[in-house]
């Protein structure tokens, strides 16, 4: 227990644990984030004696879906915490949607979700590990590393 | 049924649907054999949007409307339509839904057929979306193949020339999935079949990669030809080099075996030589003029009654 609190506790907010080590700041960079939430991150921490991950603790704030749905594609080993008076209420790993709507560009740039047209971009997940995603306009497949660029 | 229905991948038809086609097909080419006037259109309008320069594609559209009796009507040049006026592609598509029963269109962006289905209540045609799909292109090469030998199944196929780039190719590949075929791709190193193609073809279809065609010639049953283009080469010189073992001569059909056939989707440059086309291997022109009645069993099953 002692390993997590290098981060002090929270009354009230989340805990984004469970990220993969150096992914923290991709994943802080699609969070909404207002005047109110204070943010520690820790990076690199050892999550047991061999691996290392990363945690995101943000105080008062609860994740949209549109948040966790992304964070699904970031770091789909990431768990979330909420926290609301010093203690856990909810935990879960997050869950990837089947369908990815609206939240990620098509890497082709010949793709029509491209052109200005009034659609969202709209991918199916082809593999969860590794992560592997089509769009359903142009067909494209993008992989993790693409994804995590076009986010 | 394809009634009512957008055709804007190759896959949107399932097995019955693509022989349901065909069998169409075969009572179109009745009705044009025998130059029998059919009104079964009549009424009913065609639009083309084509925002890409088309002219076979364009015209066998047209052409299989009016052989129907229904009417046309089409955008101009797209360089001065609402294309360059800055117009979304699903505004244009609201409004030309109003104006006809069908639309078929030709788009440089990938998905864009898919777009405009999405936007329109009226059925879409894709004919031909970037380097994506080209469906009624593929219907007419699978009929071709059925016209010709009497079936598609058992057949080995034999692709040669721009694998990598070639839409026509993909399409096909993906639709031979169905049959029982052996397919050979022949091709220069640097225009193989892109990986992500391969990898979805390759637990499905039994394929032959190879860039020496002389071993494959003797037993293939349809040797389908693409155009290799000049531009795909930084050097010229590998170009002129490589052009020459990929073209297709008397000399090649004469190690081609009996009631085999040559396709190509067309134009040619010089790939096969003219003096091929005397032949009776030769299929390719015959192939252009199957695009009417795939065109018009497609155009009636969809809008007609
Ligand atoms: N009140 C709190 N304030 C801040 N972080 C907390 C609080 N309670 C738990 N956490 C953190 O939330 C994460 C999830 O907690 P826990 O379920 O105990 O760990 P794990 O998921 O590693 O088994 C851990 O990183 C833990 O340190
Ligand atoms: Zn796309």
């Amino acid at each position: 227990m002692e390993k997590t609190l290098k981060i002090s506790k929270i009354k009230d907010g989340t805990v984004i644990d469970h990220i993969p080590a150096g992914n923290a700041l991709k994943v802080l960079d699609i969070l909404n984030i207002y005047e109110n939430n204070s943010i520690s991150i820790g990076i690199r921490v050892l999550s047991n004696k061999i691996e290392y991950k990363d945690v995101i603790k943000i105080e008062n704030r609860f994740l949209e879906k549109i948040e966790l749905d992304k964070i699904s594609l970031i770091a789909p080993s990431a768990t979330i915490s909420i926290i609301k008076n010093y203690v856990i209420i909810e935990k879960f790993r997050v869950d990837m949607p089947d369908k990815i709507r609206g939240i990620l560009k098509c890497i082709n740039q010949n793709c029509i979700t491209n052109s200005g047209e009034p659609v969202k971009s709209e991918f199916n997940i082809i593999s969860k590990e590794p992560l592997i995603v089509k769009c359903i306009y142009c067909k494209r497949e993008m992989n993790s590393d693409e994804i995590i660029k076009n986010i | 049924m394809l009634k009512n229905r957008s055709l804007v991948s190759i896959s949107d038809l399932s097995e019955d649907d693509v022989n349901n086609v065909f069998l169409k097909a075969d009572e179109m080419l009745g009705y044009i054999n025998n130059s029998k006037k059919i009104n079964i259109m009549n009424s009913k309008i065609l639009a083309t949007l084509f925002y890409e320069p088309s002219t076979r594609t364009r015209l066998s559209f047209e052409s299989a409307m009016h052989r129907l009796g229904g009417s046309v009507i089409s955008m101009a040049d797209s360089k001065t339509a609402s294309v360059s006026k800055g117009e979304t592609l699903a505004d244009t598509i609201r409004i030309v839904e109003s104006y006809s029963d069908i639309i078929v269109i030709r788009h440089p962006l990938e998905g864009a057929a898919l777009l405009a289905s999405k936007f329109s209540s009226k059925p879409i045609i894709n004919a031909g979306d970037g380097s994506g799909e080209h469906p009624t292109q593929t219907l007419v090469d699978l009929y071709t193949i059925r016209k010709e030998l009497g079936d598609i199944n058992d057949k080995t196929i034999t692709i040669i020339g721009d694998l990598k780039y070639g839409r026509t190719v993909h399409s096909l590949l993906m639709a031979l999935i169905r049959y029982n075929v052996k397919i050979n791709l022949i091709s220069p190193e640097n225009l193989r079949l892109p990986d992500y193609v391969y990898n979805e073809l390759k637990n499905k279809l039994n394929i032959t990669i190879s860039s020496n065609l002389e071993k494959y010639i003797d037993s293939t049953d349809v040797l389908y030809v693409t155009r290799i283009q000049k531009e795909r080469f930084t050097d010229k010189n590998e170009y002129s080099k490589l052009i020459g073992s990929y073209k297709i001569t008397l000399k090649e059909v004469d190690k081609m075996k009996d009631n085999s056939i040559i396709m190509h989707p067309l134009p040619r440059i010089d790939e096969i030589s003219p003096k091929v086309d005397i032949t009776d291997k030769a299929k390719y022109f015959k192939q252009a003029s199957y695009g009417i009645p795939i065109r018009m069993a497609l155009i009636s099953m969809i809008v007609g009654d």
